[in-house]
């Protein structure tokens, strides 16, 4: 028997069995439907966990003074020589790289705040304007630091969400004057409440112009500076850039380290990943079902077709042709099946991504071959016992419908 | 030529052994017309099975055509049954969801004929067998005399030299089983040989040789 007649003759036995047909194929598109749009939100929430992830920051590169790793003898202690600081001027030189768009030299201290006859130690960040953008904080009321070059030498100070609440119990913060050490300064903005981040609580902060901090702290050094390149992958030619141009400043000397955000996304994207493929994991439990499912069908038919296989036996046909028309059927369903499901998944996913726009529910390439791929295995796995129980049928038997 | 020597099967019904057969010996020429006949339970169907290559004696040799076919493999029994054997049923068996025409074409499928070649034979077949007007109708749509006029088609569409009927008339009513026996003995005239099983008297008597069975033997043999 030639293959094209294989299949054409299967393929009327399933289009004459309607019903029958119709049931399977449904199991089957939706056990692949089901994967297709379990995946589709997996990996939708993945990208939005990943979207929000750069928004705040990961395309930051923090560099701090000093090297983490430990390594050779430190060639400048023989001349007596320590690790450079980090300068303001090393900072501005960080600006001009062609990958940075914006940077903020960071000073933290820790001073006494006082207003309004209460008082209380806080830290102070000293930062410039794009301290803001770089760490994504939002303000509540007022302004920021100023933006103008030399703005470093106006007084501003911007309180934390907490300390307006502890000095300021009537919200009316912008445009007081409070102490800070030993100076006087303009309250100009409020911080937006936010909570921990980035190792201190944001609530409890107040910033003040980096030439201040400098001066109150008195120290000419860094504690670290916040980079922000173009794009994410800027990232790895930012960080060697920044290493080169530091090494130069610094006569030679790798004595900074240059951390990226880029390691905890990587984290977070991995464990969404695992949780796609989990999710998928679970579906394709359901197309196993629907495989199952086929083997009852099969093993129905055949036995409903008993005298029919007694027949094709009897006309001749090897025990080879009807395992292969078995087979055939299968195929066709799995094959009607998964393209349903592939269909059906597709239209599901369009569904979410309409009823919720900011969830990038776009099913993954793979998931959809799998799920396709999936379903075509199940189907011919679950139909070849069926098609050896046909095969094997005593012609003599079976014609008697036994 | 088919020459049978002490062929003998043997059924397992629950503890006992039942010999449906029992070292038979049988010698039918090509071109006969023997009519098998026989109570029920005396092995003429198990002979007629075995004869067609759809059973397997438990011992004994079978020479169809001058070639022993007793050992052949399951995948060869078909091709020669296929080639050589053509079965008609009381039952029909017709395959219920194809049509009169897609029925006697199925044995032209299964021997991997061209398609076009394959609807010219069924073509002449169905004109042959007077069922021109019934290629489109499925076997539920048919008489009865109609499905075993299709049913003889699909036997006869490879052009086999011998034909196998198992109670042909069995389901039919008289006038009907008459037509339907000319139909198998014109058959026969054109050199098919032409084996009928039955417990009719009236339809044993018009074969050229007459075998009576009882118990699993032949019991009588008159030309």
């Amino acid at each position: 028997m030639k293959l094209r007649d294989t299949l054409h003759l299967s393929l009327k036995t399933v289009a004459s069995y309607r019903t029958r047909s119709l049931l399977i194929v449904l199991a089957m598109a939706l056990g692949v439907a089901a994967v297709v749009v379990l995946t589709a939100l997996g990996d939708g929430a993945r990208r939005y966990v990943v979207g929000q992830f750069s928004s705040i920051g990961t395309n930051l590169i923090v560099v701090l003074p000093g090297r983490a790793e430990t390594s050779g003898g430190f060639p400048g202690a023989a001349l007596g020589q320590t690790p450079r600081d980090l300068t303001l001027a090393d900072a501005r030189a960080l600006g001009h790289l062609p990958q940075v768009r914006r940077y903020a030299p960071l000073n933290v201290g820790v001073a006494e705040l006082a207003a309004a006859s209460r008082l209380r130690e806080v830290t102070v960040l000293g930062s410039t304007a794009d301290l803001l953008p770089v760490r994504h904080m939002r303000l509540a009321q007022g302004s920021f630091l100023a933006q103008e070059r030399g703005a470093e030498r106006s007084a501003q100070i911007i309180l934390g969400a907490q300390l307006v609440r502890e000095f300021f119990p009537q919200g009316n913060a912008v445009g007081q004057r409070v102490r800070l050490g030993d100076r006087r300064f303009l309250v100009s903005g409020v911080l937006a409440p936010q909570g921990e981040s980035m190792g201190f609580n944001s609530d409890e902060i107040v910033i003040i112009p980096i030439g201040y901090a400098q001066a109150l702290f008195n120290t000419s050094s860094l504690f670290r500076i916040l980079v922000e390149t173009k794009s994410r992958g800027d990232l790895a030619s930012a960080k060697d850039a920044i290493l080169d141009i530091l090494k130069q400043r610094h006569d030679g000397e790798e004595d900074v380290t240059v951390i990226t955000q880029d390691a905890v996304l990587a984290t977070f994207d991995r464990i969404l990943r695992a949780l796609t493929l989990g999710v998928a994991g679970i579906a394709a439990i359901s197309l196993a079902v629907a495989g199952i499912l086929v083997m009852n069908v099969m093993l129905v038919a055949v036995s409903q077709r008993t005298s029919e296989i007694g027949l094709l036996k009897a006309i001749g046909a090897p025990s080879a042709d009807v395992h292969r028309l078995f087979l055939a059927e299968a195929l066709w369903l799995s094959l009607a099946g998964g393209m349903t499901g592939f269909a059906l998944g597709h239209f599901g996913s369009l569904l979410i991504r309409i009823a919720y726009p900011q969830l990038p529910a776009w099913p993954p390439v793979w998931a959809s071959f799998a799920g396709v791929g999936v379903a075509f295995a199940t189907g011919l796995l679950a139909s070849l016992l069926p098609a050896a129980r046909a095969a094997r049928l005593d012609p003599v038997r079976a014609l008697g419908g036994k | 030529m088919i020459c049978l020597t002490t062929i003998s099967r043997v059924f397992q019904m629950g503890e006992q052994d039942v010999r449906a057969l029992s070292k038979v010996n049988l010698e039918i020429t090509s071109g006969d017309y023997v009519s098998i006949m026989g109570p029920s339970g005396s092995g003429k169907s198990t002979l007629l099975n075995i004869i067609g290559l759809l059973d397997r004696p438990d011992s004994g040799r079978y020479e169809l055509d001058g070639r022993d076919v007793t050992g052949l493999s399951e995948t060869e029994r078909a091709r020669v049954r296929r080639e050589k054997i053509g079965f008609v049923f009381q039952s029909f068996h017709l395959v219920p969801r194809l049509t009169a025409a897609e029925n006697i074409e199925l044995p032209l499928i299964l021997d991997g004929v061209a398609p076009a070649e394959r609807r010219a034979r069924v073509n002449e077949a169905l004109q042959g067998f007077n069922l021109g007007d019934r290629a489109g109708h499925r076997p539920p749509e048919l008489s009865g005399g109609q499905r075993q006029r299709v049913a003889i088609a699909r036997a006869t569409i490879l052009r086999p030299t011998a034909l196998l009927a198992d109670e042909p008339t069995g389901n039919l009513d008289h006038r009907i089983g008459a037509e339907v026996m000319a139909l198998l003995e014109r058959l026969h005239n054109t050199g098919t040989t032409l084996i009928v099983v039955t417990h009719d008297r009236e339809l044993g008597a018009r074969a050229h040789r007459h075998i009576a069975m009882r118990d699993g033997e032949i019991v009588a043999d008159e030309k």
